[in-house]
């Protein structure tokens, strides 16, 4: 398993600060290092949802405080033992995660970490009002390993150790699987996700609801080491700002910046409150506070990311480029594949059958009819050009024939089913797959990775993603720059990859949204070049461009739109000609020359 | 039965319109920040508390109450209150929140995380320095005014009477009074459009000739003063500590997400439904459950409404 092979840092660390934790006596300071423990666990758990998706979360201490009081609650009502309890808590902070996720989900940015902010709060006070105030687990004196009840505190360092070790190792089967991409394109570009096959509600809530699992069990622990759990202790506003500044501090999206940050943060406030605390109170808090805000102006993503950036500009070959597969860029050149015994495409589509019908597509936006009563077909296996001058209404039919938006009234059918009111991801599902416009990569990850996030809508597994990311990648000539990030490309490597993700996902008709924009005369030639070889394969096109010059010699047929209506369908030669095609564009009075 | 369930019903809803214009004023201070920088601002609740003990200070050891005595000096202490915070948010942009928002945020999504975390750090910083320097005992601004009552009434015959604390009262007047003076600052202002500008569209603004950086300077100065005010009306009525922070910046954004962004007055009356919605729930619910109410009904107002009562749609595709 790659998530173990990666790992093998971790065991090291965990074996150091067994070692470490063993050796310390005073019970003070064993209880420090247990704590050190829970925090990056809960740390992690935090990181799950908000360091991988972007969504930030200040509610984890629902899930904290949900099993917390599941312990102590199990074993004073139901006598049951931590070891059963904790696995219960488990599941109930999952569910909590579902629960809360499904109706947050909706909301974006900054409404959702508020919104998530209500959810320990509310939860506090009405433990508070159920007469919670302090509960005190009861003491299991003649059966402490039955109730997880040891008189040497350094045994519970050992069990936080096994639990952060659990909680790594999945954290680490998450980042590496086609969840953890998932979780990475919602991040970077939640459209571009979703255009690109991804279900992002779906996945979203599978990460608060593992989320919500981890943190329940975490709290769980927590009550069963402390052995008193009161609202505020659990529930309360620094209890998810703690899985906050841990992550935050030690680096946001990776397993270490949790554990990094529990690691230094825990101790250094322990430690400032034990020393200066009786001096001068308050002054724990104010060295602890600057440290945090200092760290943050000069590493503002985490001191994992600035280390590594720092290790990486010194010795570039100690650090492996982000991302977490690599795709062999020569996994077979176009040349090879022509020979293959799979058929790359599934059936060729017989040509002539409309394949994507359009019938009477409307949508306005306020009082502007963006699209009025748009109607077209798309026969198979041919390309068409839809054209029209700024402002006439073409990208909205894309992000209308993709689901980004729903039309007021009209058919889209693909296949002779109607998609209207199909989210982007099911439509891309159905074999229509998008470029943009405006180019929307996942610009921290690798050209490859942007690639293989598009391959999972058709792909069943990992390999099979990566196998038709490769062939992606080398059908749109990409394959040196396989391992780049994308923020680092051109506008015509942009355009490619943006291609090839869109053709990851094997789609049968693929919507091409001004992708010659920008590109220079010999840059756009050969992309018109790759496109129609796309076309002789057997995949339908329809793409946007309001400069003609090009198109004319790519496209089969051409739908041309003037103010959201369809003004003229036809061949290229019969709309060039057309005297009410160079008024749209030019205005009326170069109609009489243009016809000369 | 009908009468002292209609009085009760009275006097919780005045208490909910006293105590909820006070609110409103705090949101509309978090909202300007909130509204042009989109910086999410935990520290707000601290420099309220500051505001708090700026007016303390003021009023007992700068002379407010020897000059203009205890009736009207609480007051007075409060707006004072005011240019101090500005200076305090002034300084704390131009030294930190400066550095990771406006022209300077990184890309998205790592820009909000280190915004975050700095103002979860410069709260944790002012609740500190807050207890070294006023210490830990709960203190407030004593005013006569606030054991004394205004009666109106009786009504319905000889049934009903309602009370309105006076000092309640008095700030929740001067509250809408500032708000007042706001709303014409950001409504007919060569700043106000800046402001206006600089939250609508940073970039296009920046082209305009807006120096953006500054605009969202004087915002967050303007919103922390405007916060401390409010803390400064509170410090009347209710006693304080320097932890008091945490308790409102929760009621705060509350108030903000359910006025919604984009107007001045919006979250003035999100700040009011918070003020009412936790007065009223005490006519059917515990008291500990008070806060319970307002959770529910701020994510019920999210859910349904997220632009909130006069937010505008901004998002696009």
């Amino acid at each position: 398993m790659p998530a173990l092979r990666s790992l093998a840092p971790f065991f090291v660390f965990a074996a150091g600060y067994a070692v470490i934790a063993l050796a310390v006596t005073n019970s003070y300071y064993q209880l420090m290092m247990t704590l050190v423990l829970v925090w990056a666990s809960f740390g992690l758990s935090w990181n799950v949802l908000s360091g991988y998706t972007g969504l930030v979360s200040f509610g984890h201490a629902a899930f904290f405080g949900i099993g917390a009081y599941t312990t102590a609650l199990g074993q004073i009502h139901f006598d049951l033992s931590p070891w059963l309890l904790i696995p219960i808590a488990a599941v109930l902070g999952g569910i909590a995660g579902l629960l809360i996720g499904f109706p947050t989900f909706r909301l974006r940015g900054v409404y959702f970490a508020l919104a998530m902010l209500a959810y320990p709060l509310a939860l506090l006070y009405v433990f508070e009002w159920l007469g919670y105030q302090e509960v005190t687990l009861p003491m299991k004196r003649e059966t402490p390993l039955a109730y997880m009840q040891f008189a040497d505190h350094r045994v519970y360092t050992l069990l936080a150790l096994a639990m952060l070790a659990v909680i790594v190792l999945l954290t680490r089967m998450v980042e590496q699987s086609r969840f953890g991409m998932a979780l990475l394109a919602i991040k970077q570009n939640e459209a571009a996700a979703e255009a690109a096959g991804i279900d992002t509600l779906k996945w979203k809530l599978y990460a608060i609801t593992l989320s919500g699992a981890i943190a329940g069990a975490v709290g769980a622990f927590y009550a069963v080491v402390l052995l008193v759990v009161t609202p505020v202790s659990v529930f309360g506003m620094l209890v998810s700002a703690q899985a906050l500044t841990v992550t935050l501090f030690g680096g946001v999206g990776t397993v270490w910046g949790p554990v990094i940050g529990a690691a230094i943060l825990i101790p250094t406030a322990e430690i400032l409150h034990a020393e200066l605390g009786h001096i001068i109170p308050g002054i724990q808090g104010v060295i602890f506070g600057l440290a945090i805000v200092i760290l943050i102006l000069v590493a503002p993503e985490g001191m994992f990311w600035k280390v590594r950036d720092f290790l990486y500009r010194r010795w570039p070959s100690l650090v492996t480029p982000a991302g977490a597969f690599t795709v062999a860029a020569d996994a077979g050149g176009p040349c090879t594949r022509a020979g293959a015994a799979m058929p790359l495409w599934p059936t060729r589509p017989e040509t002539g059958e409309a394949i994507l019908s359009v019938r009477g597509l409307s949508k306005s936006f306020g009082g502007l009819k963006a699209v009025q009563g748009v109607s077209f077909d798309v026969a198979a296996g041919t390309i068409l050009g839809i054209i029209g001058p700024n402002g006439a209404g073409k990208t909205t039919v894309f992000n209308l024939l993709n689901g980004f938006l729903a039309p007021d009234a009209g058919q889209i059918l693909l296949d002779g089913r109607n998609m209207v009111g199909r989210r982007p991801h099911e439509l891309c599902e159905a074999g229509a797959g998008r470029t943009f416009q405006i180019m929307r990569p996942f610009a921290r990850m690798s050209v490859a990775d942007n690639v293989v996030v598009g391959a999972y809508v058709r792909a069943r597994t990992d390999p099979e993603a990566r196998q038709h990311a490769a062939d992606a990648i080398s059908r749109v000539g990409l394959g040196d720059y396989a391992d780049r990030l994308a923020g680092e490309l051109t506008t015509r490597e942009l355009r490619l990859m943006e291609l090839a993700r869109a053709l990851a996902g094997r789609p049968r008709i693929l919507l091409l949204d001004e992708t010659l924009a920008g590109l220079g005369h010999n840059e756009a030639e050969e992309l018109i070049g790759i496109i129609r070889k796309l076309a002789q394969d057997g995949i339908t096109i329809v793409i946007i461009e309001h400069t003609m010059q090009a198109m004319v010699r790519l496209v089969d047929r051409f739908v041309v739109l003037d103010h959201g209506a369809v003004l003229l369908e036809g061949t290229p030669e019969t709309v060039t000609r057309d005297p009410r095609v160079i008024e749209a564009y030019l205005g009326k009075k170069w109609t009489a020359y243009a016809q000369s | 039965m009908t009468a002292q369930m209609v009085e009760n019903f009275l006097q919780a809803m005045f208490a909910g319109l006293t105590v909820g214009s006070i609110y409103g004023l705090m949101c509309v201070g978090l909202a300007l920040i909130f509204g042009v920088m989109r910086v999410i601002n935990f520290a707000q609740g601290d420099f309220m508390m500051l505001g708090m003990y700026a007016a303390y200070y003021f009023f007992a050891a700068l002379g407010v109450q020897a000059v203009f005595g205890s009736i009207l000096g609480p007051y007075v202490a409060a707006v004072l209150a005011g240019p101090v915070l500005f200076c305090v948010g002034y300084l704390v942009h131009k030294t930190l929140i400066g550095r990771v928002s406006g022209t300077r945020a990184q890309v998205e999504g790592e820009g909000h995380f280190a915004q975050l975390i700095l103002t979860l750090g410069i709260s944790l910083v002012v609740q500190s320095a807050g207890l070294i320097a006023f210490g830990s005992i709960l203190v407030s601004v004593r005013t006569p005014l606030s054991s004394s009552a205004w009666e109106l009434g009786p009504l319905w015959g000889d049934l009903i009477s309602i009370f309105i604390n006076k000092s309640r009262g008095i700030a929740a007047l001067l509250s809408v009074a500032t708000i007042v003076a706001l709303a014409m600052l950001i409504g007919r202002s060569r700043l106000g459009k800046s402001l206006r500008a600089a939250a609508d569209n940073p970039e296009a603004a920046t082209y305009m000739g807006i120096d953006v950086d500054h605009a969202h300077r004087i915002a967050f100065a303007l919103g922390i003063s405007v916060t401390g005010i409010a803390g400064g009306l509170l410090a009347t009525n209710y006693p304080f500590h320097p932890y008091v922070g945490l308790e409102y910046v929760i009621i705060m954004y509350a108030g903000v997400v359910l006025g919604g962004l984009g107007s001045i007055i919006g979250p003035f009356w999100g700040g009011m439904t918070i003020g009412l919605v936790q007065q009223l729930s005490t006519l059917v619910l515990p008291t500990q459950l008070q806060n319970t109410a307002i959770f529910v009904v701020f994510l019920l107002i999210v859910f349904f409404m997220p632009q909130g009562f006069f937010g505008r749609v901004v998002e696009r595709t």
